[in-house]
């Protein structure tokens, strides 16, 4: 045996036991290893762990106790000294660390189970505190109640309104509204406590072991509109009150004080305000709802009375001229039975024949007249025309029946009335007419004077009445006309009455005269439209009686339509006299008419060539004319054609002939068909000497522009 | 007031104007009766040295053209069926033809017609036919007296007044 200072294992080698041994000892060492790195990982990641001391010790402990089996596996063979030395020392470390460990262990256990009985604890309490939780809300539920109470339309119950919870009451209990305690509650602004017993807090049946809470009642004032003044608090001058009922919940201690009650009567003037916000809301629902309804049916009648009228205005047109056909067979068969030979009675009869039926003739046109004028429908023809003219037809249209009266009829003209005037020559001429021939038919003796003047602004303050205020402007100026009669006047009470449709005036003179009543009616009418106003002045029976009327009329410019460019005229007066060598052509297909025209133009001087149909004119024609004059009355010839045809022929103006039109009609629509086709100018026949003068020595002035010579 | 014009002559000056007074109230008759109206004055205007027997040439114009419509007329209306276009074509140059002349009555008897014939009415028609042919004689008559008491003033060395 060598000294090798060796250590010899305790005893004999077994091969197998060892072996095993050898095994266990390396696995053990592994797993005493892995522990503490397993606990140091699981630690590090877990975010509390209190105590570490206590696992360092442990793990300590573990790896001396793996170290010391590793080490076991070199004890298994022969090994030296020093493997024994670190074998034992391994080993007694290994004792202490334990044994420290084991003692340390004996005050953290504890702890450690302390720990999970505190969490098992208070898992339990948290438990308990829920389940003690939702006992109290329901209980707080089935406690605390608002309710209000609102009075019937009667006003002798209170009905109950709104709950805090619709489903749980039947909405329309009702109480008499009579009771003491809600007469307490109403008489005083304050909340008040009431007893929880009372009809108005016994909202639900009490369940039994529910003691009521604490009941407060205050009264919420009914405000309407009025109440709401802007500055002020609304006033609770109003006498009807709702209830509004507060009760706490049962089992609870809770008691009402008194900044509490404050604040319940602060709330109730709140909820008064919010029901009357509603109410109002209600109303104006309703308001509107109406209004639009209200808005339907007028739209609908509205629709209806266009209908009537446009029914009746087709009516009216129809029977007018229905109307209109016999009454002119009987017109004019009348007049023709005039001129043959008849007895006197005959006369007689047959002059009653026409009397009546021309009364009828202007009742028809009057009633045609005034209800197209009542419904907005009519309008004026506006044209320039001579206004001293208009007089003087009047004039002569009345003389005659004023002269078989002895009346003596004066016209007054002033001198700054202007001779041509724009307006409804027809309609102002019916005016006059109407107002004159008044004044005719009432007087029985004495004179009648017309006077018509410019009515100057001093005049329209002065004219009555008052609120009748023309102003007068560069365009237009006011036509003054006043008719005095010196008949049989008018009772100052039956003035107003005058223009009225259909009032008769019941006077005396009246019997005699006939008359539908309508005159004045459509003089007014006419009078308004022309902007103006119509009265009649009368100091009362055979006094006599003043008509005055005002209307409106245009100052026509120097050329009569705006539409036609503004001719320089050097002098109106300034008209050729001589139009020596003129070379006019003529077409008219009637003899004598041709022979007319020839005789005027030859008499100023002309070159005539006359031609009687439009086939010849195209014929004839050529540059020399300087002027064609054509007849365009005669069926059968399209003047407007062969006028195109002329302009086709010539399309330089210098060159062309200048074309004028020779008419018998006085409408418009011949006008403008003239305008139309080009024509340079239109003469109204019947032609004199002067008109053709006139026409001829404008155009040729003026050359080819049109100028509207149509009343010349 | 009557206006002269024309040339004054040699015969006896109370001649002249007792023709010339007889002429002026004869034509202020027939225009007072409606025979005439104002284009006729125009008519006589236009009579000058150039011209000096235009009235006559219109008025015989007029006879004859007057004449012959009537003739037209009356032939349309005994055919049948009646052609009432033809008859108011014809009425409508006879109007034309008196507004010309200054036949003031047959032209508002023209005017009547004319409604008749546009209202179909047959017996109308014939009436009004009747009396327009009886006017047109009347005036023939008359224009013939006047243009006859012309011609005396004239022979007689005076003028023939003028109407205004």
């Amino acid at each position: 045996m060598e000294s090798c200072n060796c250590v010899e294992p305790q005893w004999p080698a077994d091969e197998l036991l060892m072996k095993y041994q050898y095994l266990s000892d390396f696995f053990i060492a592994l797993a005493y290893f892995s522990i503490p790195l397993e606990l140091i990982y699981f630690v590090k990641k877990s975010a509390v762990f209190p105590y570490r001391w206590v696992l360092v010790q442990f793990g300590a402990f573990i790896v001396l106790c793996g170290a010391t089996h590793l080490i076991n596996l070199w004890t298994f063979a022969i090994h030296s000294r020093t493997v024994a030395y670190v074998m034992t020392i391994a080993k007694v470390l290994t004792a202490a660390v334990s044994c420290i460990t084991a003692l340390m262990l004996v005050h953290i256990i504890p702890d450690l189970l302390s720990v999970k009985t505190r969490e098992l604890f208070l898992k339990n309490k948290a438990a308990e505190l829920d389940r003690e939780m939702g006992l109290i809300r329901t209980q707080e539920e089935t406690g605390r109640h608002c309710a209000l109470w609102m009075p019937t339309r009667s006003g002798l119950e209170l009905q109950l309104s709104y709950t805090l919870r619709q489903q749980q009451n039947p909405v329309g209990y009702t109480v008499p509204i009579h009771l003491p305690v809600i007469n307490r509650v109403f008489s005083s602004n304050r909340a008040l406590k009431i007893s929880p017993n009372s009809p108005v807090a016994r909202i639900r049946p009490l369940a039994g072991k529910y003691i009521p809470g604490e009941v407060v009642a205050v009264r919420v004032p009914l405000l309407h509109l009025s109440n709401f003044q802007i500055n002020d608090w609304p006033e609770l001058s109003t006498k009807r009150y709702a209830l509004m009922v507060l009760m706490l919940p049962s089992d609870s201690a809770r008691q009402w004080h008194v900044h509490e009650l404050e604040l319940v009567e602060v709330v109730a003037d709140q909820v008064a305000v919010a029901l009357s916000h509603a109410a109002i809301l209600e109303e104006s629902m309703r308001a509107r709802d109406l209004l639009m309804e209200q808005n339907v049916a007028l739209d609908l009648a509205r629709r209806e009375a266009e209908t009537a009228i446009r029914a009746r205005n087709d009516f009216l047109a129809v029977m007018n001229h229905e109307m209109r056909t016999p009454m002119h067979a009987i017109i004019a068969l009348s007049s023709l039975l005039q001129e043959t030979e008849l007895t006197p009675e005959q006369r007689l009869m047959v002059e009653t024949i026409m009397k009546s039926s021309n009364l009828l003739a202007t009742l028809i046109n009057d009633v045609l007249d005034l209800s197209r004028l009542e419904d907005g429908s009519f309008q004026l023809n506006i044209a320039t025309f001579n206004l001293h003219a208009v007089f003087r037809e009047v004039l002569n249209l009345i003389k005659p029946v004023a002269s078989v009266k002895k009346l003596l009829i004066t016209l007054n003209l002033a001198p700054d009335l202007p001779e041509y005037a724009v307006g409804d020559e027809k309609r102002l001429m019916q005016v006059i007419l109407n107002v004159v021939g008044n004044a005719v038919k009432f007087s029985k003796e004495g004179g009648i004077s017309i006077t018509a003047f410019v009515a100057k602004a001093e005049y329209l303050r002065e004219a009555r009445p008052p609120e009748f205020i023309p102003v007068p402007s560069d365009n237009h100026f006011y036509l003054r006309v006043q008719v005095r009669d010196s008949g049989s006047g008018i009772n100052p009470q039956d003035i107003p009455k005058l223009f009225t449709k259909f009032a008769h005036n019941q006077s005396l003179a009246t019997r005699n005269s006939g008359g539908s009543g309508l005159g004045l009616a459509i003089c007014k009418r006419f009078v308004t439209l022309m902007d103006g106003h119509i009265w009649i002045e009368s100091e009362g029976i055979g006094k006599g009686c003043t008509a005055t009327f005002i209307v409106g009329l245009g100052i026509p410019e120097k050329l009569n339509e705006s539409k036609f460019p503004v001719l320089p005229r050097g002098s109106s007066n300034h008209v050729l006299a001589n139009f020596s060598g003129l070379k006019v052509l003529v077409m008219d297909d009637n003899g004598v008419g041709r022979a007319a025209t020839k005789g005027l133009l030859l008499h100023l001087g002309c070159d005539v060539t006359t031609v009687s149909s439009g086939d010849e004119l195209l014929h004839a024609v050529s540059q020399e004319h300087k002027v064609v004059l054509m007849d365009i009355c005669t069926p059968g010839i399209d003047s407007y054609e062969v006028a195109v045809q002329i302009h086709r022929l010539y399309s330089q103006h210098h060159e062309r002939p200048l074309l004028v039109a020779i008419t018998g009609s006085t409408d418009k629509v011949t006008k403008e068909n003239c305008m139309r086709v080009g024509m340079d100018g239109v003469i109204q026949k019947p032609v004199s000497l002067d008109k053709m003068r006139n026409v001829l020595s404008e155009l040729l002035e003026c050359g080819h522009q049109m100028s509207s010579l149509a009343r010349v | 007031m009557p206006r002269f014009h024309g040339q004054s002559n040699h015969a006896p000056v109370d001649i002249v104007n007792q023709l010339q007074k007889q002429y002026v109230d004869y034509l202020s008759s027939l225009f007072h009766e409606g025979v005439l109206d104002d284009q006729f004055t125009q008519l006589q205007k236009l009579q000058d040295e150039s011209n000096p027997d235009f009235t006559v040439e219109v008025a015989t114009l007029f006879f004859v053209d007057s004449d012959k419509l009537i003739n037209n007329m009356a032939a349309a209306l005994e055919r049948s069926p009646v052609d009432f276009k033809q008859v108011d074509a014809d009425v409508h140059q006879l109007k034309g033809s008196s507004s010309s002349i200054g036949a003031m009555r047959v032209k508002n008897l023209c005017i009547t017609f004319r409604s008749f014939c546009e209202t179909q009415s047959y017996e109308g028609c014939l009436i009004c036919l009747q009396q327009v042919k009886n006017e047109c004689a009347v005036l023939k008559d008359k224009l013939q007296n006047l243009f006859r008491m012309e011609q005396q003033i004239v022979g007689a060395g005076g003028s023939v007044p003028l109407m205004d």
